[in-house]
């Protein structure tokens, strides 16, 4: 039996859930692409990381992380060419946010959107927050 | 804005719940309308799954933020998927009406 597949980290997933051409008839079958490889686009070529980087914040390895890459950037070729909706569901991910903690008043609170910075407490709103571990 | 609390009673003196599945109420506070809304739990006493319902109970009442004093490993996943905001207070003495006061005083 092959082995199982290493869950991997998702940050950022879309807020919406197909990208649809204008102009097709409805009934050409979708293309899923998972979210892994969403959040690999999103990170090689929106935040321009390098694979090392990328497989380092999904938590997977390089070649993993460049197999996952390569099957998004093949799917994307696959709607472009042939006019498919592309639907974004499933894969093996898990989500996560990142968790801090106020030495103000002593609470912990995860942070949502990664791309924004920490500045102050959530609760009480105090600037005194460190990375919770 | 709407923000969860979890309680131990049904008035603004109770006790904050230290449990976010098996809390006995769950309290709804509007931050733009100054209103709160006290609802009894009703998976309090399942067997198992408790964590995933009551979250998703409180998704659908439409809360950004959920406070309590701590929550399962099963339930912080789906509340990342919802983009939910979690704070976990592990001082368990405090009143419903003191943290709706710490809110409050800088929300506004």
């Amino acid at each position: 039996m092959a082995r199982q597949k290493l869950l991997r980290k998702v940050g950022n997933v879309p807020s919406f859930k197909v990208f649809k051409p204008v102009g097709q008839d409805e009934s050409v079958s979708p293309v899923i692409m998972y979210l892994e490889e969403y959040e690999a686009i999103r990170l090689s070529d929106y935040m321009n990381l390098s694979q090392l980087e990328s497989a380092s914040v999904m938590g997977v390895s390089r070649p993993t992380y460049a197999r996952i890459y390569d099957n998004a950037r093949k799917k994307i070729a696959e709607a472009f060419v042939n006019g498919k909706p592309v639907v974004f569901e499933g894969g093996k991910v898990y989500f996560d946010s990142s968790w801090y903690h106020c030495k103000s008043c002593l609470c912990s609170f995860n942070h949502l959107n990664p791309e924004l910075p920490v500045e102050k407490c959530a609760f009480c709103g105090s600037p005194e927050v460190e990375p919770y571990i | 804005m709407k923000v969860v609390i979890t309680s131990q009673g049904n008035t603004p003196e109770s006790i904050m719940d230290r449990h976010f599945g098996r809390c006995a109420y769950f309290v709804f506070y509007d931050t733009d309308s100054d209103s709160t809304e006290f609802v009894p739990n009703a998976n309090k006493d399942n067997l198992d799954g408790v964590g995933l319902e009551s979250a998703r109970f409180v998704a659908a009442k439409g809360a950004k933020t959920v406070i309590s004093g701590d929550f399962g490993e099963k339930v912080k996943p789906l509340f990342d998927q919802l983009q939910i905001q979690l704070i976990m207070i592990p001082d368990s003495k405090k009143t419903i009406s003191q943290i709706i006061k710490v809110l409050k005083r800088w929300s506004f």
